[in-house]
């Protein structure tokens, strides 16, 4: 029943909007879509086929390639017929950005939130489109790849210097 | 005369209605150092009088960058801060991950290793339901009750550091099995627990289901619908409470949960006491899971046999040329996973926990994203806390029952 259905969906979706298999998932299935078309699948997925819950919205960054850089990846999930399906947007790295999805799932809200916090993906139309995890006025995008894991360096003879030299604000002065 | 108390909600200044600007209504900081936020969740409300007409979340405090940090750790390092999310779901965590790889390098895991990690997950549930209660009772006044839960938690706890050796954070479990096998006292200790546990069930039901003051101040508050709780994306006991019988373990059954024989319990009304209900009688479906899992407990080997991924026990290292390789290999570099991407969900105590994993090829995570239950949902706490009191916004948030460092991450 449920499988049946799944297959049905995959097959109307991709004949309807000429979508094909992604290559990188392994499970649930998932398909490509182009970023222009994300809102018409989803509303096809929310009206038509019942996927009425969006159980998971993250993104992938695949720097240092630009074309497509980020991976957006939307997940789906039936009440009615047990489903789980998967859609995967690609999207390039200079100002990367969709339209929103809160209008037809409530829940992407706080989701779209964290991408725009941690990714810097843009989400047109969203309604109250802020920082969420870090602090209201951070720099930058931690999550992308070219962001820099910071951690405490130990300064020893060898790269005192050099280090110092980054962080000579950071050096206790002596009075 | 004491000066007004100034609250800064600078950056939040766009969100409260103009009445509140011209000082016709006020503005209340609740948090972010708030006992019963549960942690440090701060709240910007805005108030008539003690009537609730806009609420604020504001998260983000207890942000540690995990997400981040695993994809610089390898594989099995990465395991360690899965832990660290949910500090009262830690086996839960360590399950989907483990899932999670499993699924993408096609491990197999033994039934003995499966029917164990059903018998933890559902140990921690019932202890994460305790924290769950007493910290709730203890927002509504009912004090005593706190001390009882966390009786009986620590003989949970007590469980895990059998196995473990730890009390809290224990990734036991591995990719392809556990960490070691069970030791020989753990059936008589789950035994005892399972005994022991009923009688206090009823215990606390005694304390609080027909308690006149605990039903004034949970029925008809914080109410939800179906609808709105599914278009919110609610997962778990608040979406459940609201009378959708959504259960993964039932649904898309992992780890062997299709063996057991179980009920999902459901509400009716979406309310603050359904949820108390509903997370009551899960505690009371855990322990015939558990009685389940432990009466035909399979035995055999308590890890996979691919040492690709497994590394071979120390009575090989002494004879086998091979095992030593093996060992030196996972403990220098550590395992590579086949290039892929996977979502596994599994039912945590607060809902869907769904690890998000992509792996490039190598001994590190490309992405883990971690879909907790928490997170999305305190999106709905403004939509259940609107028309209530100040008084029932603390019972509310207790029935949501988030952690904020599965919200944060």
């Amino acid at each position: 029943m449920s499988e049946e259905h799944l297959n049905t969906t995959l097959k109307a979706l991709k004949d309807r909007f000429e979508l094909a298999d992604s290559a990188v998932m392994k499970y649930p299935p998932t398909l490509e879509v182009p970023p222009g078309q994300i809102v018409q699948v989803s509303q096809a997925l929310r009206d038509e086929f019942g996927f009425n819950f969006l159980c998971e919205l993250t993104a992938v960054d695949y720097w240092p390639e630009e074309q497509p850089r980020f991976n957006v990846v939307y997940g789906f999930y039936s009440h009615a017929n047990n489903v789980r399906l998967m859609l995967r947007v690609p999207l390039n790295g200079d100002d990367p950005s969709l339209p929103t999805l809160e209008r037809l799932y409530k829940g992407a809200n706080w989701h779209e939130r964290e991408l725009w916090d941690m990714f810097g993906i843009h989400f047109e139309g969203h309604p109250d489109l802020r920082r969420i995890l870090m602090p209201f006025d951070w720099e930058g995008h931690p999550l992308r790849k070219d962001y820099p894991l910071g951690y405490e360096e130990p300064q020893f003879t060898f790269n005192y210097d050099e280090i110092d030299k980054r962080k000579h604000h950071a050096r206790y002065e002596e009075a | 005369m004491a000066e007004p108390l100034e609250v800064d909600y600078q950056e939040l200044k766009h969100l409260v209605s103009e009445r509140a600007l011209q000082g016709e209504t006020v503005l209340l900081n609740m948090g972010p150092q708030h006992p019963s936020t549960h942690g440090v969740l701060r709240l910007l409300l805005e108030l008539d009088g003690e009537v609730i007409i806009n609420c604020i979340p504001d998260i983000g405090f207890l942000h540690t960058g995990i997400e981040k940090n695993m994809e610089s750790k390898r594989w099995e390092m990465a395991e360690v801060m899965t832990d660290r999310t949910d500090y009262l779901n830690n086996t839960g965590n360590n399950l989907a991950y483990c899932l999670a790889i499993e699924r993408l390098a096609d491990l197999d895991v033994p039934p003995r290793a499966q029917a164990v990690r059903v018998i933890l997950v559902e140990l921690e549930r019932i202890s994460n339901h305790l924290v769950w209660l007493g910290t709730h009772a203890l927002d509504l006044a009912a004090m005593s009750l706190f001390l009882y839960c966390f009786r009986e938690r620590e003989s949970i706890l007590d469980i895990k550091e059998l196995c473990s050796g730890q009390r809290m954070m224990t990734t036991y479990f591995r990719p392809g099995g556990l960490w070691r096998d069970i030791p020989a006292e753990f059936e008589i200790a789950v035994r005892r627990f399972l005994r022991m546990f009923p009688g206090r069930i009823k215990e606390y039901d005694a304390l609080l289901k027909k308690n006149p003051i605990f039903m004034d101040r949970t029925r008809n508050i914080g109410k939800i619908s179906a609808e709105d709780a599914i278009n919110l994306s609610l997962t778990g006991p608040v979406l459940r409470g609201s009378g959708v019988a959504y259960d993964l373990r039932k649904a898309q059954p992992y780890s062997g949960y299709e063996l057991y024989d179980f009920v999902v319990p459901i509400g009716t009304h979406g309310d603050v006491y359904d949820r108390y209900l509903v997370r009551m009688e899960e505690m009371r479906q855990s322990l015939r899971i558990i009685q389940q899992a432990l009466d035909k407990l399979p035995y055999g080997p308590f890890r996979s046999n691919n040492r690709k991924y497994v590394p071979p026990p120390r009575a090989e290292l002494g004879t086998s040329m091979e095992a030593v390789i093996h060992h030196f290999k996972l403990w220098t570099e550590g395992f590579t996973v086949p290039k892929g991407a996977v979502y596994v969900p599994v039912e945590s105590p607060k809902g869907e926990l769904g690890y998000y994993v992509e792996s490039s090829g190598g001994n590190q995570p490309h992405r883990v994203h971690m879909r907790t239950a928490s997170f999305l949902n305190l999106q709905a706490l403004p939509l259940m806390c609107k028309g209530h009191l100040v008084a029932d916004l603390v019972g509310i948030i207790g029935s949501i029952d988030i952690v904020l460092g599965d919200c944060d991450r």
